[in-house]
């Protein structure tokens, strides 16, 4: 079991929490002037990187709140955690393609 | 029970050389990719293929999975694919002449919540329509079928009956692997492993070879066939999947006589259970929630998982974990495979089977051969196309499908 460091309480078992994939994916500015393919790529498609991931948990029995980190997806180390609203600082930001 | 298991033949296959270049390339050297190479050979006569594998054949999900055929799936084109995989799997021996000891044993899907008992039936009711054989039987009768399994309504979730179909079972993955190797290099076809594709030959907007740890290798067509890696792979070439990969874990328990006489799963409770030819008790879990290649998930699925099999079948309770191990599979966001041309001419992908893909092995290959060697989809995997993602027509068999092993 991964020992998770949420931002607000510190570290927690991993079954604390849930998790929410690739982070930083912003709603697009202006749904309806995308095609259906772009809405897709929205909708449907995401980083799904081997190596440091920029990723979102939420630390459901405890405080509740949403964060952002990056682990490594092969060691399951993590890397940094962020609150909410904070941008990580590491090279890793999503939308580039993988990071082997 | 040992003895029951099959002498190897005298021969498998001959480990080739890679060649220069080859009419089709397919990455991948599993279930997927060799059943792919057997029909393009056996089928449309295409015998200049090349299989790479980047470690050895069949060393992925492969020999990972807990060997769960079935086809009582929800959607008309679920039940379609899986329906033609299942009846193929059922001549497949004799077609491979090698015994891989596919045992039609049935499997049940158990029910614990009035939620489940409504989907279930409904679903019996699909598969009927679909021409699967599909029943939904009590808790009494599914005791008949199994019982070792407790159907007790004092444990925390009571078995409130199960969707049963007979025609599914198990096979012996490896010697499913090893009965398509075998036939693919009779009829041509190179298998070669140690050979990892590390990029992309273009030329514009169409694919004419890859690059390999073992040369540059030109091939008329290329089709991807690499489960867990399949984004990876397919960022090589510029094209981006709708993918995520998790880790997915299975145990065996030490050898037993013959207790268990069929497959039970339970979607609710997350556990899925037989016993094989030798004897172990077979176990799967759920998938990690989290995007993972270590093959390993966390050991508290485990926990859960056991917790579940020991309330369900008490039986179980003394017996010991031997060996534990974990696969990265590649899951979609309708819980359905990709089997599809792709935006770049002369390269093909089939992925997306996730957590469920052993069962579909000869339905992808025979599907896939023919996307491969027509340019255009077969019937049965056209609604299974990339484009879906973008038309809406998902095929959503998330939780339809009991279980997506
Ligand atoms: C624990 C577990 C239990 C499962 N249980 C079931 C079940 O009961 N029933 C069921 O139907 N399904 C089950 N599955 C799913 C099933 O195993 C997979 O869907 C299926 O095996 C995937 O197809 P494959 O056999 O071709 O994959 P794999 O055997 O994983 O083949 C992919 C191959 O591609 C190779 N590769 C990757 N990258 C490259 C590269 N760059 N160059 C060359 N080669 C590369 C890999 O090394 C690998 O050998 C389970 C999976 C797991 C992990
Ligand atoms: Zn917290």
């Amino acid at each position: 079991m991964m020992l998770i460091p949420c931002p607000h309480c510190g570290p927690r078992n991993e079954n604390e929490f849930t998790y929410g994939g690739q982070a930083q994916v912003a709603y697009p500015d202006d749904p309806h002037a995308l095609d259906d393919a772009a809405w897709a790529r929205y909708l449907f498609y995401r980083d799904n990187t081997k190596g440091l991931f920029a990723e979102r948990w939420m630390h459901a029995t405890g405080c509740g709140k949403w964060f952002d980190a990056v682990r490594h997806t092969t060691t399951y180390e993590f890397h940094e955690v962020r609150r909410v609203g904070r941008m990580l600082e590491t090279e890793s930001t999503p939308g580039k393609g993988p990071h082997t | 029970m040992a003895e029951q298991l099959p002498e190897h033949p005298e021969f498998l296959w001959e480990n080739s050389e890679p060649k220069s270049s080859y009419d089709v390339v397919i990455v991948g050297g599993g279930g997927h990719g060799l059943a792919t190479a057997y029909y393009l050979a056996a089928h449309h006569g295409i015998t200049n293929v090349a299989v790479l594998e980047r470690g050895w054949l069949a060393g992925g999900n492969m020999a990972r999975n807990t060997a769960i055929i079935r086809s009582n799936y929800l959607w008309d084109e679920s039940a379609h694919l899986y329906e033609r995989s299942l009846s193929m799997w059922e001549q497949l021996p004799e077609e491979l002449d090698y015994d891989f000891l596919f045992s039609q044993r049935g499997v049940l899907n158990l029910a614990h919540t009035l939620g489940d008992v409504r989907e279930s039936v409904r679903r019996v009711e699909a598969n009927r329509l679909n021409g699967v054989d599909a029943e939904w039987l009590t808790p009494e009768e599914v005791k008949e079928v199994c019982p070792i399994l407790n159907i007790g309504e004092d444990i925390r979730y009571p078995v409130m009956g199960a969707t049963y179909q007979p025609r599914a079972g198990i096979a012996k993955h490896d010697h499913v692997a090893w009965a398509l190797a075998r036939r693919a290099a009779e009829l041509g076809v190179d298998l070669i492993q140690n050979c990892e594709v590390t990029g992309f030959l273009k030329d514009g907007e169409r694919v004419v070879g890859v690059e390999t740890s073992r040369g540059r290798i030109h091939a008329g067509k290329v089709g991807l066939c690499a489960a867990g890696h399949s984004s990876m792979v397919a960022e090589l070439a510029g094209l981006p999947l709708p993918i995520q990969s998790h880790p997915l874990q299975a145990l065996v328990s030490e050898l037993f006589e013959p207790v268990h006489p069929t497959v039970v799963m339970s979607n609710h409770v997350h556990v899925y259970v037989s016993q094989a030819h030798k004897g172990e008790l077979v176990m799967g879990a759920g998938i990690d929630q989290y995007v993972g290649y270590g093959q390993r998930g966390a050991f508290h699925i485990i926990e859960e998982q056991m917790a579940a099999a020991v309330e369900l079948f008490p039986i179980f309770a003394r017996a010991h974990v031997l060996r534990t191990w974990g696969g990265v599979v590649d899951t979609t966001f309708d819980a359905s495979p990709i089997i599809s041309k792709t935006p770049i001419d002369q390269l093909y992908v089939n992925c997306g089977w996730g957590t469920g893909g052993f069962k579909g092995t000869p339905a992808a290959g025979y599907t896939f051969a023919h996307t491969i060697a027509h340019d255009e989809p077969h019937p049965l995997n056209a609604p299974f196309s990339l484009e879906r993602f973008e038309t809406g027509f998902l095929i959503d068999e998330h939780g339809a499908a009991a279980v997506a092993h």
